[in-house]
């Protein structure tokens, strides 16, 4: 079976700074996949690459969707050609309705029955946004507004969704239900790529995880098997070694893919 | 009372040339954040181009005014994409520069090509006739300009409000990115920005040309529609056009009964005045973003 998305050996730059250092990665379709990593690996640097939004990078590397190159097109395009990316920071329209950034969503889209019934399903999953439909989104809450963002990428109806941080800012209940609606979306046929910090709800719900650290995957594997694996519990999910007799841990754990 | 009322009509007249360079400012501004200062220049070049097909190669006014309609159109079009798309990032600033060397540039081709002394634009509605409200009177083109601007007005906000294209600029304005994200081609809806505005700016220009048509014609409306804009807030097009009313009236009055010299200077007087008060400008809705 062909990947849906087939990332080869990218590179990409930030004016001089070295970002990706040479990332491979394929996308099975209807999986989860989750990259984790700290602040600065690189994580949204990957999902930007592949939208395009960042210029005439990457500057080595090849980008296949649905066997197809997508590498130096037009974010545009990409975006009809089915991938849909919810950004870090959600970037709804603040000074348009909620059902007017929804409507967005579906710009490149021309059939209306298609369309009015996506509304639905949006609302079916998000009940608060059709309460606020009218509402300035710059006006709706961090959690509304993240549920803005996805649906708003979902009304493009795509095979292909990037989440970016979807638990960014929000309370720990509140990353609970959007995980869940997010497992939801994906066993109704969307294959999900997922930057997260919080590796813990990340790998829950994932099938396949990667660890990212400074532009380069140092580990991948089962979700399953990431989670019990010991480096990635310490380092990644707080999860302390055995403590010491005298009630404190001694030493530091050493990464074993260094 | 009775000069109250005439002065009020003829504000109110006045005011709608305004509003229309106003608002073709405003579309820009909504969509680039750049204010437009090459506005009243590249509808300048617009009037002078119809004035070239009536007056030097005869074509009938039904046949010149939709073609002056299309090459303001396209002259918007061409600007955006041969000039203001190469700039590779500006900030405001260098964009409000670009704009006024685009204006030194178009004001320089109608001095060369046309010469500074007077013309007149024909055009089938004399200024000269006038229309009589009860006892008060204005002109028939000045009816027919407060009548095309209300037009203009209604057909935009019901574009911005309802269309598809409408929504897309406002998203693209406030959020680029994430506007390419929903597949939006940015770049076609800036071009389409500049042309929708350089025809709303052209409109005014065919409306003032019949009365005054010298290169330096757009100076006055341009600036007084700026200020309009400005009171209104800059991104509102309601806010605009009730700016640029209040201050062809305000204008007028003040012209009539303190002092006829300073007439226009007042304007000026108000906008520092709105800023000092609501810097925002006094129409403005806009969001304040959470921190």
């Amino acid at each position: 079976m062909r990947a849906l998305l087939e990332i080869k050996n990218i590179e990409t730059y930030y004016g001089l700074i070295y970002a990706l250092r040479g990332i491979s990665l394929a996308v099975e379709e209807g999986t989860i996949t989750a990259i984790l990593g700290t602040n600065g690996a690189g994580k949204s640097t990957i999902l930007k690459t592949v939208m395009g939004l960042i210029e005439d990078q990457p500057d080595k590397g090849t980008i296949a969707y649905m066997g197809r190159r997508i590498d130096g097109k037009d974010t545009a395009l990409i975006v009809r050609r089915g991938i849909s990316h919810v950004p870090e920071g959600r970037a709804v329209f603040e000074e348009l309705t909620v059902r007017e950034n929804l409507l967005m969503g579906a710009y490149t889209r021309k059939d209306r029955d298609g369309i009015s019934a996506d509304f639905r399903r949006v609302y079916d999953y998000f009940p608060v946004l059709q309460e606020r439909a009218n509402q300035w989104a710059g006006t709706l809450s961090g959690g509304e507004q993240q549920m803005l963002a996805i649906g708003r990428a979902l009304m493009s109806r795509p095979k292909l969704l990037f989440l970016d941080e979807p638990s960014l800012g929000l309370s720990p209940l509140l990353v609970k239900e959007i995980f869940a609606i997010i497992k939801t979306i994906n066993q109704e046929g969307v294959t999900i790529l997922l930057v997260e910090q919080n590796a813990r709800m990340a790998l829950a719900i994932a099938d396949v995880g990667l660890i990212l650290e400074n532009g380069r995957f140092v580990m991948k594997g089962d979700a399953k098997a990431l989670m019990e694996d010991k480096d990635v519990q310490e380092f990644y999910m707080g999860v302390h070694s055995e403590a010491s007799l005298k009630g404190y841990q001694r030493w530091k754990r050493k990464k074993a893919w260094r | 009372m009775l000069d109250f009322l005439q002065m009020l009509v003829s504000g109110v007249a006045v005011g709608s040339s305004y509003a229309l360079v106003g608002l073709a400012m405003v579309i820009i501004y909504k969509t680039s954040e750049v204010p437009n200062f090459a506005q009243g220049e590249m509808a300048l070049i617009s009037s002078f181009f119809t004035f070239m097909l009536l007056e030097q190669c005869g074509f009938p006014y039904y046949a010149a005014f939709p073609l002056a309609l299309l090459f303001a159109v396209l002259l918007g079009f061409f600007l955006e994409f041969t000039v203001l798309r190469r700039a590779k990032d500006p900030n405001i600033l260098g964009m409000i520069a670009i704009t006024i060397g685009i204006e030194m540039i178009l004001l320089g081709l109608v001095s060369w090509k046309f010469g500074a002394d007077p013309k007149t634009l024909p055009f089938p509605i004399s200024p000269y006739d006038s229309i009589a409200l009860g006892e008060v009177f204005i002109s028939a083109l000045e009816a027919l300009t407060v009548g095309v601007a209300l037009v203009i007005m209604l057909i935009l906000f019901i574009f911005f409000r309802f269309s598809k294209l409408g929504v897309a600029m406002k998203a693209t304005q406030q959020n680029d990115t994430a506007a390419r994200l929903m597949g939006i081609r940015t770049n076609r809806i800036l071009m389409f920005t500049w042309g929708v505005s350089s025809l709303v700016g052209c409109v005014a220009g065919l409306l003032i040309s019949p009365i005054t048509m010298q290169p330096y014609m757009m100076w006055d409306p341009l600036l007084k529609g700026f200020a309009a804009a400005v009171m209104g807030g800059m991104t509102s097009l309601p806010g605009a056009v009730l700016g640029a009313y209040l201050l062809g009236i305000i204008e007028n009055l003040f012209g009539g009964y303190v002092s006829i010299e300073f007439k226009s200077v007042v304007a000026f007087a108000i906008i520092v005045l709105v800023l000092c008060i609501k810097p925002s400008g006094l129409f403005a809705r806009h969001y304040v973003k959470k921190v």
